[in-house]
């Protein structure tokens, strides 16, 4: 279907774009890569009367080093983030969950700011963020702030940015000698995922010296798996003793009953997954 | 009405459209590019494929206006001179469709796969296919057409040649 009409401007900077969305139009909406927001509109779901779109404000591509953390501008596609040298040498956690997101063409098209702001519960990049400590800049006509995963994921398709911010960039502080799994369970090609989990260990000498985990689908937002994390601190990296660590994996959630499978199912597939994940993370 | 500029298949076009155009419709009902199809109404079939500065997208979730001052590449643009894209080819020698209407997407995704990553597992082809539905083929003969044009395939009659 075509989308109800509504007035476009495609602004070049940050500080033109925050201009745009305090304009009075009745109902405004950001435009990053439109790979949830076109379907939406071609849907009619929605329809905003005016389409910023942040196409073109080149300040918001691209991945830095900055020292102690690498930072992704949010209009960041998923395949230059899944290709990244950078991210792939100090977060390879997002590389590994990039990869899965989608199929090619919307990985060409839609972005890390985007899938982080629309906050889907089976979208994959929250989960990794969260377990990585990432941090969000979010910026408004007052200027910028920072807030923590914790804070930036407050619900279903909600989060801390405000109708008049933008999400600017992702600072993901290094985890350069780390490795990192997304595992991701779907039962059909291009689909959303049932369950996903999200693992980053850190092993010295065959023991588990650090480990971040976090849980796709198992809530309105990404959950850390805290009970898993600090179960699997201090032990061998071996089979029975990531088993028996995962099986905490569903504590604190709180998964929905839908059609691709019941609460019960997804509190299993938390353990198996993050069994999994832990598993190819670790590398035994 | 915005006004654009876009190149598509080697031409540069200016027009005017509407914001909510989206570039699949601009294609084909302004610039007249009809081997691009449109498959569905939720971003999942992959028909509409065609390459943006190079890269495949889904023109069915691409607004004409972001298209401004970029260029595009459709299924038509591939020939040259009469003479099938290599891939064009290999889909036709490995009866890689049947009704044909996920062709144009098809062949456009192959050749940015294989951009990417010129010498693909069977794996990676099927998965670097997965934005885009077949309902004829069973996907066998597509896979084997795309895998014939992998740095280092050669195809059967190639083969031959080479021998005699
Ligand atoms: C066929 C298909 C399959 C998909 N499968 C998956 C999948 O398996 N896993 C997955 O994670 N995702 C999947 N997606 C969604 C994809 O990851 C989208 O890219 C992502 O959800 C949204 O990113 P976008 O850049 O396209 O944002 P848009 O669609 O442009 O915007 C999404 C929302 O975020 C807001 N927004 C975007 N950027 C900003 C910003 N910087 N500041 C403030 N607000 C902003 C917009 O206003 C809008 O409300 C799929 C999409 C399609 C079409
Ligand atoms: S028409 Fe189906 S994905 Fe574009
Ligand atoms: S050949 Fe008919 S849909 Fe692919």
């Amino acid at each position: 279907m075509i989308p109800a009409a509504f007035d476009y401007t495609a602004p070049e900077s940050v500080s033109e774009a925050l201009e745009a969305l305090r304009s009075d139009a009745e109902e405004i909406k950001v435009l990053a890569g439109g790979q949830s927001l076109i379907p939406v509109l071609r849907l009619r779901l929605a329809a905003p009367t005016l389409l910023v779109d942040l196409g073109r404000i080149s300040e918001l591509h691209g991945i830095t080093d900055e020292g102690d953390a690498i930072v992704i501008g949010a209009m960041t596609t998923h395949h230059d983030v899944a290709t990244n040298p950078l991210v792939a040498e100090h977060a390879v956690l997002l590389t590994k969950a990039a990869e899965t997101v989608a199929d090619p063409q919307v990985r060409h098209r839609g972005t890390f700011g985007g899938a982080l702001v629309h906050a889907d519960p089976a979208g994959d990049m929250p989960a990794p963020a969260l377990a990585l400590g990432a941090e969000f800049v979010i910026t408004g006509v007052d200027g910028e702030r920072t807030v923590t995963a914790a804070d930036f994921f407050q619900d279903l398709f909600t989060t801390a940015v405000g109708e008049d911010e933008l999400l600017t960039k992702v600072r993901i502080p290094k985890h350069t000698s780390w490795s990192g799994h997304y595992e991701k369970f779907t039962r059909v090609a291009q689909q959303w995922s049932i369950v996903a989990v999200a693992a980053a260990v850190k092993a010295d000498a065959g023991t588990i010296s650090e480990a971040k985990v976090a849980l796709t689908n198992m809530g309105s937002t990404p959950i850390r798996a805290t009970a898993v994390e600090q179960a699997l601190v201090g032990q061998p990296a071996t089979a029975g003793a990531i088993k028996a660590a995962a099986a905490h994996a569903d504590e604190g959630t709180n998964p929905l009953t839908d059609t691709n499978g019941d609460a019960d199912y997804r509190r299993h597939l938390a353990k198996v997954l993050t069994r999994r994940a832990v598993v190819s993370a670790a590398g035994v | 009405m915005t006004q654009i500029s876009i190149n598509v298949d080697g031409v540069n076009y200016s027009d005017d459209v509407e914001p909510r155009t989206l570039l699949v419709h601009y294609l084909r009902e302004q610039v007249g590019k009809t081997g691009t199809v449109i498959g569905c109404d939720t971003s999942n079939c992959g028909s509409c494929t065609v390459h943006l500065d190079g890269q495949s997208v889904k023109s069915c979730s691409v607004f004409a206006v972001q298209a401004d001052g970029h260029e595009v590449t459709t299924i038509e643009g591939l020939a040259v001179d009469g003479q099938l894209h290599p891939m064009q080819q290999a889909f036709h020698e490995n009866h890689a469709l049947q009704c044909g209407y996920c062709t144009p997407g098809m062949i456009m995704q192959s050749i940015d796969l294989l951009n990417e990553n010129p010498s693909p597992s069977e794996e990676e082809v099927r998965d670097g296919l997965e934005g885009n539905l077949c309902r004829c083929t069973g996907y066998q003969n597509i896979v084997k057409a795309v895998l014939s044009q992998a740095e280092g395939a050669r195809t059967p009659s190639e083969a031959q040649g080479a021998q005699s």
